[in-house]
């Protein structure tokens, strides 16, 4: 399965700014807690996080060096 | 659907006002709504209007001859954005383009003018929002002029990559600017230098250092 960004549901609030933001629409607000929807593709734009005012949403970078 | 009175009240512009002041203002708010990626403003045009976000996130910046974008700001619901050219009646400084679906208060030129006349005692939370996108800007241009932040974003990458297994621990852009000491669009746009200089690839969730001696260089610029 494609990685895709974190969820801390005790910091999400529920205000659904990062499900507007999402052009993959792989967000959605359940049970007032956002959650991601797994079949979906994620490209990784980081837009979720960076409307995201309480930190409960994130999208890690893993770095790596290329092997010559 | 008419701006309910409570979000009016929510806005620090209108804070201070009492119902029957707030329902005089409320004749003057109008609805628009934008798509995700539709341009709301554009840097240059003429200021008609000024916007309050009711829902939804709203991307403010500039653009660059060559096409890069610097970001100014995300405003979200209850802020305002294109306050400047509205009171100071120059173009738009910046564009602005929705981030998802949003729904935007926007009240004319005209009759903000006609607010502040009618309700003198708004100029003061109006001077308060000023000050504050004054204060912003400031610490954004003390990032972009003193601060190597692109060297300081190289070192942290070199300092993060695993030595045994090659994979280091995951790092957010937050955290990047946390630990560099500066905004996370700088650090978005340090990487998209770093990209253009052929020392990493951005692959989804992957920095994937791809000349380890280019990001050694950048790291050692002095500042």
């Amino acid at each position: 399965m494609a990685e895709m960004p974190v969820i801390d549901p005790k910091k999400c609030d529920g205000c659904g700014l990062c499900v507007g933001v999402c052009h993959f629409n792989a967000l959605a607000i359940v049970n007032h807690i956002i959650i991601i929807i797994e079949t979906v593709e994620c490209d990784w734009c980081t837009d979720c996080e960076a409307v995201c005012l309480t930190g409960a949403i994130t999208c890690p970078f893993e770095i790596i060096i290329q092997e010559p | 659907m008419a701006v309910q009175l409570e979000f009016l009240k929510s806005i620090t512009y209108f804070s201070d006002l009492g119902p029957a002041e707030l329902e005089s203002i409320r004749k003057l708010v109008f609805e628009k709504n934008a798509d995700r990626a539709e341009m709301v403003l554009l840097e240059g045009e003429p200021a008609a209007n000024l916007y309050f976000v009711a829902s939804g996130a709203v991307k403010v910046f500039k653009t660059s001859a060559e096409g890069k974008e610097q970001v100014l700001s995300i405003v979200r619901p209850g802020e305002s954005f294109n306050d400047v050219p509205i009171f100071d009646g120059g173009p738009n400084p910046v564009s602005a383009q929705a981030m998802g679906p949003v729904l935007l208060y926007g009240i004319k030129k005209n009759d903000m003018e006609a607010i502040l006349g009618d309700h003198p005692q708004i100029a003061l939370n109006v001077i308060k929002v000023l000050a504050r996108r004054v204060r912003h800007l400031v610490s954004l241009v003390e990032d972009l002029s003193f601060k190597h932040v692109i060297s300081r974003v190289a070192k942290i990458l070199l300092e993060h990559i695993g030595e045994e297994t090659g994979r280091g621990p995951r790092l957010t852009q937050q955290e990047m600017a946390a630990m560099a000491g500066t905004a996370r669009e700088v650090v978005g746009r340090s990487l998209k230098a770093l990209e253009e200089e052929g020392a990493i690839k951005l692959d989804r969730h992957r920095i994937i250092i791809t000349d380890k001696e280019v990001l050694q260089k950048v790291m050692e610029v002095p500042s």
